[in-house]
């Protein structure tokens, strides 16, 4: 009996703290689901960084602390409430995560999501429970190519671009440039990579020789028969998607074997290790940030501000991953506070699909205009620079920057036709 | 005994159906996903019986999933009565074949040469971009005849067939352990070649639904963690039943959404601590509960 009583009653103390916990989410919150990789391989260089912004901005948004236009407090003065879910398991588990998210936590909107993976199966569950959802990483651009969706918005550029971009690169910057090679991951992201520049270099400089093309395991970590195969086929440019850990081992592994001696890395992520890795990215090193992101970013004042606070709070300064995390914020913020502007009053979930709708506004990047995919995708500014060390401080020189039209395809063509029709209504500056 | 048994099996099973309309979107697709994973791990279950580990069972997963994927694809049905024959004959094609080879191994070899299959179709899967690499592709949701559930209801469409064909597969497989040869099996462990066609002849219906339920398909369902997870299920829910690895298999599914949850940093941890707590108190799995309550009942 005494154990029964001791049961029942714990039972009835739980059942009150969780009724008292929830109650504590006042009516008036903006409970917003948060997805990134918080383990595996992608936390570290993605989904933990992305986290920490969040986290950062969020609060600074609640105080009311951010620069104009994005000084007023939460959204639409509703304090933004985090419901942080881990982004492992494929994408199975995240349909699955995403339903738990809308109908048994009874979030307002979702924002997530690294994997190219989960963003192409996630629009269609976001269709089917009519919820806002925002991708802010992931860089396939199948997502709004191969279907338009209603409640599904993509504050990030396409992954397109940078490729495109780090062509355009080699072109005004190696004359003469007669044979690349590439090293990418075995998957989806380094395919596709390897693909858009490579058929992008062949639009824009056909006589370009391929000296040889690796495709190791993603997370392999050792590269010593694909760096043979890059020294034995030696080219002026190796190009390489490769990112975080595998991008990192890559560097260490050719340097101490002499590889970059004579061929220039193009790395078109690796904006994310240029502080933490200073003393081993050779000099020349092509460096990409995924948009104008990091030291790409432009002089601005919510740059200035995100850079200081983020340094001072987490003791390194923010790569793209964070950048993109803040800029799917402040957008989500602008879209419900144009809505309510326009309503004069709390507008509803349509509302701030047409106020999200072809929206342009400023992030710590820049400019993003959502003008691809029927006002649902952001086309960004591209920009490569080479890294320096010369003076013992990290720094990017060579720096060209190309507008979103110049590097991205003309709403309603597919990357692929694009590069392949010669990038035919690409209009540079 | 047996009598009410089955009786009781027959009435829950509209009763099951009805209820399903109740249940929230959210769980209704875990379930789906439980079920559709509960399958495949029956299949594990009659080889474990006769000593066997396989760690390819995701092969099988995988190839139903795509099989359906690529129909829809090029032949633009999502008739489930068009795509499940279809997935169920492509697994069996293959397992027979494979079986021929993989029936002459035994213990850390046949879970090694079964991982090493599977691993195959990963990475051929990985290199076709016609599939849409490690990404994977979308796949229409299921009708039937060219009836489509409204948008409300797809799910449930896919939670009743689930339901339906594991009660299905769950019958035939007790039925089987039932059967002398099944007893045969448990005993001597003699039957190998023969458990190891029925495993396989089982979990090939289950893919497919289960692709049909998540709507989206990857690689990744071959590569060996998934797999894994299938012995993982196993390992939680015990050997001992038919309704074990169903039971297994929603535990470890409601376990996983809770533990993301609970702490989303160290989820990982508490499936761990959970699997350890399984095997060190309950080493039947979670389903010898269930009978040492039977038991109690008998004695008393």
């Amino acid at each position: 009996m005494q154990i029964s009583l001791i049961k029942k009653t714990s039972v009835a103390g739980i059942l009150v703290a969780a009724t008292l916990s929830s109650a504590a989410f006042a009516a008036d919150d903006y409970k917003l689901g948060l997805v990134t990789f918080l383990s595996g391989g992608a936390a570290g260089p993605f989904g933990v960084p992305a986290k920490n912004a969040a986290d950062l901005t969020i609060e600074a948004l609640n105080n009311g602390t951010l620069p104009a236009p994005y000084s007023s407090k939460g959204i639409n003065g509703r304090t933004i409430v985090p419901v942080y879910v881990d982004e492992a398991g494929g994408a199975t588990k995240q349909s699955s995560e995403y339903r738990s998210l809308v109908e048994r936590r009874g979030v307002d909107a979702v924002l997530g999501y690294i994997s190219s993976g989960d963003c192409l199966a996630i629009p269609a569950v976001a269709e089917q429970l009519k919820t806002l959802t925002v991708l802010f990483d992931c860089g396939t651009p199948r997502v709004f190519e191969e279907n338009s969706y209603k409640y599904v918005f993509r504050t990030g550029p396409t992954a397109t671009m940078d490729n495109v971009a780090a062509a355009r690169y080699l072109k005004d910057n190696f004359e003469g440039l007669e044979a690349v090679s590439g090293i990418n991951q075995n998957y989806s992201f380094g395919h596709d990579s390897w693909n858009d520049f490579i058929g992008t270099q062949q639009v824009l400089n056909a006589s370009t020789k391929v000296s040889t093309k690796q495709f190791p395991k993603i997370y392999a970590g050792q590269y010593g028969a694909e760096i043979s195969a890059l020294m034995v086929n030696s080219s002026q440019v190796i190009h390489s998607s490769f990112w975080g850990g595998d991008m990192e081992a890559f560097l260490l592994q050719g340097a101490a074997r002499g590889l970059f001696e004579e061929q220039t890395p193009l790395l078109t992520t690796g904006e994310t290790a240029m502080f933490r890795l200073a003393e081993q990215i050779p000099e020349g090193t092509i460096l990409g940030g995924r948009g104008p992101f990091g030291v790409y970013a432009p002089d601005n004042a919510l740059n200035s501000w995100f850079r200081k606070a983020y340094t001072a709070k987490f003791g390194t300064p923010p790569t793209y991953p964070s950048y993109k995390m803040v800029q799917a914020l402040l957008g989500l913020k602008l879209a419900n506070e144009k809505a309510a502007e326009k309503v004069k009053g709390k507008p509803t979930q349509d509302d701030v699909i047409a106020a999200f709708e072809y929206l342009e506004y400023e992030g710590p990047g820049g400019t993003v205009k959502m003008n691809r995919g029927k006002g649902h995708q952001a086309s960004m500014e591209m920009v490569y620079g080479r890294f320096t060390n010369k003076n013992g401080k990290p720094a990017i020189t060579d720096v060209r920057r190309y507008v979103a039209d110049c590097v991205t395809p003309p709403e309603g063509v597919s990357s692929s036709e694009w590069i392949e029709q010669g990038l035919k209504g690409a209009k540079c500056n | 005994m047996p009598g009410t048994k089955k009786l009781l099996l027959i009435g829950g099973m509209p009763l099951l159906l009805l209820g399903s309309w109740f249940l929230p979107g959210w769980l209704g697709f875990l379930l789906t996903i439980a079920l559709a994973k509960g399958l495949v791990v029956l299949g594990l279950l009659l080889l474990m019986r006769a000593g066997l580990v396989s760690f390819g069972q995701g092969l099988y997963y995988c190839l139903g999933a795509y099989t359906v994927g690529a129909l829809g694809q090029y032949l633009e049905t999502s008739n489930v009565l068009l795509l499940l024959p279809a997935a169920l004959t492509a697994g069996l094609g293959v397992a027979t074949l494979l079986g021929l080879l993989i029936c002459r191994y035994r213990d850390i070899f046949f879970a090694m040469l079964s991982m090493a299959f599977s691993m195959i179709l990963y990475g051929v899967l990985v290199k076709t971009m016609t599939f849409g690499s490690s990404d994977g592709f979308n796949v229409a949701p299921p009708s039937l005849f060219g009836w489509a559930p409204a948008n409300d209801n797809g799910p449930l469409l896919t939670l009743w067939l689930a339901l339906i064909i594991t009660f299905i597969a769950a019958l035939f497989v007790w039925r089987y352990l039932r059967s002398p040869m099944g007893y045969a099996a448990e005993a001597v462990r003699e039957n190998e070649i023969r458990v190891e066609y029925l495993g396989r002849s089982v979990q090939r219906i289950i893919y497919t639904k289960y692709l049909l339920a998540a709507g989206h398909i990857d690689p990744e369902m071959a590569y060996w963690t998934t797999s894994g997870e299938f012995v993982f299920i196993a390992l939680v829910g015990g050997t001992s039943h038919v309704a074990a690895p169903l039971l297994g298999a929603i535990l470890f599914e409601l376990l996983r959404t809770y533990a993301f949850e609970i702490s989303p940093y160290t989820w990982q941890m508490i499936l761990g601590i959970s699997l350890l707590g399984i095997i060190l108190f309950l080493p039947q799995g979670v389903w010898s509960l269930v009978e040492r309550y039977q038991a109690r009942l008998k004695s008393s």
